[in-house]
């Protein structure tokens, strides 16, 4: 039994064991299964009345678009930012890539009030907005800024580290057969890197749908124009609608599982193609 | 610094056959200037604005200094729990088998995942007087939801997968024959894990702890749900920011945002040193 001394007794590996199950009992499954009891305490009926209510149909509208514009765009720079960083030399790369990480250590509430600082009414850009006619703060426009904010790194710090590993040999050998860059980058680079994309697409769709502190700050709380699903849940929370907080609050939760499903099945079964950190 | 003049700066990359290095760094780079740096930089201005005696002066109103209090210490307290609980995750998810790994192991994500303002209704709900587990504290005469506990309460859900996910690949690359070793030479396994294992864990265990707190003390939503928000007692730092945005006071929000981001940098900043004392005494990553 020379396992014996590499490993604890029984009693202290089962004490462990419970004290692990029960703390990620207690502070994971307990909330997620409140968000479904609560939502449906008065019986489903009930719940799914909570989805008739025009307000909640236009924040669900409204995350889907705000959504739809911000995974886009950062998905556009993590490609542009790991393409620069992961292929090419050049002086003060690691401070870019320093500075790509930048919105993580930021106060979501932070995230929010840069942009009020600049285009808010009495903003350093306020005046030249008024005479614009163009609103962004209290507007969608700032909503979609504040999201792009917080969502900003997290598919360029899934590609730059894989696409490192990589390295160039490929690429520069599609160049060689007389493929144009453009080619190389669509059926060399892109397979290689398929998963990890999809994998920080995911990450970042979620934390744009699920964003409440800087679209709070940017919001002016309008109903039916200037709120996404996580301010709903919480004016309708507010308004000591449980039921109907709680109701929008499941396809939030829902979201969530889907995204960690996807994520564990990727990294379970495409481990190879994301980076290392991923791998189990 | 300027677009033109970072892009000047490094206008000669080292000789490579792939296209593309101008027009993806310049998109990069302005991208970035754009959406993260002109925005910051506009708020350490606004906050500059006031001078260093200014921001002292707003960071030192009692109401601002209670606030900041609560975020920092509470932060730290809920960071704590987490190095104790996380660590023995990480640890059972590494070296034990159990039926419901792999699906326990997909579970510590649930905080980066769930949306802030759902997971702060939903702790709310279950720490309330008559939720599931308030209410079996709640004949002691002791409230969770509401007070100081609650905050707490939020701030461990929000920072628990930052010290699993740091502790658990390092205690999974770690060299099992360390400890053979060590048995081999006579320690107890108590001795062994306490002398041998936690010490090579502990560079990573510190990150861990730092990205916990760090996130913690900037939380909005899952905290404001559950905190009661009393001023003095359990309002956060951030709630304040927003307060004072209501009240149109810019450069009051933008001082206070200058000191947490401030602090919080210091924070960090102690923690890798301290990280990297601890790499140069004990001699590994």
């Amino acid at each position: 039994m020379r396992n014996d001394v590499l490993t604890e007794s029984p009693i202290v590996r089962w004490t462990l064991l419970a004290l692990a199950v029960g703390f990620l009992a207690l502070f994971l499954v307990l909330p997620l299964l409140a968000v479904f009891a609560e939502a449906l305490r008065r019986g489903p009926e009930t719940f799914l009345k909570a989805f008739a209510d025009p307000d909640t149909q236009a924040a669900i509208r409204l995350t889907l678009l705000v959504a739809a514009i911000a995974v886009p765009l950062n998905l556009v720079f993590g490609i542009s930012a790991a393409w620069a960083v992961a292929k090419f030399e050049f002086p003060g790369k690691s401070l870019l890539v320093t500075l790509i990480d930048l919105p993580f250590s930021v106060s979501p509430v932070v995230s929010g009030l840069v942009y009020v600082l600049l285009f808010g009414a009495k903003g350093l850009l306020g005046p030249v907005m008024d005479d614009w006619d163009f609103k962004i703060i209290f507007a969608v426009p700032g909503i979609v800024l504040a999201t792009i904010f917080v969502t900003f790194p997290f598919i360029a710090r899934e590609l730059i580290p894989l696409m490192q590993e990589q390295g160039t040999a490929e690429e520069e050998a599609a160049l060689t057969l007389g493929a144009s860059g453009f080619r190389t980058f669509l059926t060399v680079t892109l397979p290689n890197v398929r998963w990890a994309l999809l994998y920080g697409v995911l990450l970042c769709n979620a934390r744009a749908m699920g964003e409440f502190g800087a679209v709070s700050v940017v919001s002016g709380h309008i109903r039916g124009l200037t709120n996404t699903m996580p301010l709903q849940v919480e004016i309708l929370y507010n308004e000591y609608d449980f039921v109907g907080a709680f109701a929008v609050a499941t396809l939030l939760a829902g979201l969530a599982l889907v995204t960690l499903g996807a994520k564990s099945l990727l990294e379970w079964r495409y481990g190879d193609g994301l980076a290392r950190a991923h791998r189990h | 610094m300027s677009v033109a003049a970072l892009r000047g700066w490094t206008s000669i990359p080292k000789p490579s056959a792939l296209p593309g290095f101008g027009i993806t760094f310049g998109f990069a780079v302005t991208y970035l200037s754009l959406i993260v740096l002109i925005p910051l930089t506009v708020l350490v201005a606004r906050a500059a604005d006031l001078g260093l005696d200014g921001i002292w002066r707003v960071a030192t109103t009692p109401r601002v200094l209670a606030a900041l209090e609560v975020s920092f210490f509470i932060s730290a307290a809920a960071a704590l729990v987490n190095a104790l609980f996380g660590t023995i995750t990480a640890w059972v998810l590494v070296r034990y088998e159990f039926p419901g790994k792999r699906l326990l192991d997909a579970a510590v994500d649930l905080p980066f995942a769930l949306p802030t303002a759902v997971a702060g209704i939903a702790l709310a709900a279950l720490y309330a007087t008559n939720g599931w587990i308030g209410e079996l504290f709640a004949p002691w005469g002791v409230k969770i939801a509401f007070t100081p506990w609650g905050i707490l309460i939020a701030l461990i859900f929000i920072g628990l997968p930052f010290v699993v996910r740091t502790v658990q690949p390092v205690l999974q690359d770690l060299d099992r024959e360390v400890e053979e070793a060590s048995a081999t030479l006579g320690a107890s396994r108590a001795q062994t894990v306490f002398r041998v294992v936690l010490p090579a864990l502990l560079p990573a265990l510190l990150t861990g702890v730092a990205l916990a707190f760090a996130r913690a003390v900037g939380e909005y939503g899952s905290v404001i749900f559950i905190a009661g928000n009393m001023p003095f007692v359990s309002e956060i730092a951030p709630l304040l920011i927003v307060t004072k945005l209501e009240e149109f006071d810019y450069a009051g929000a933008a001082a206070i945002s200058t000191v947490m981001l401030a602090i919080s940098f210091l924070a960090l900043l102690a923690i890798n040193g301290l990280q990297a004392f601890s790499r140069r005494r004990l001699g590994h990553a």
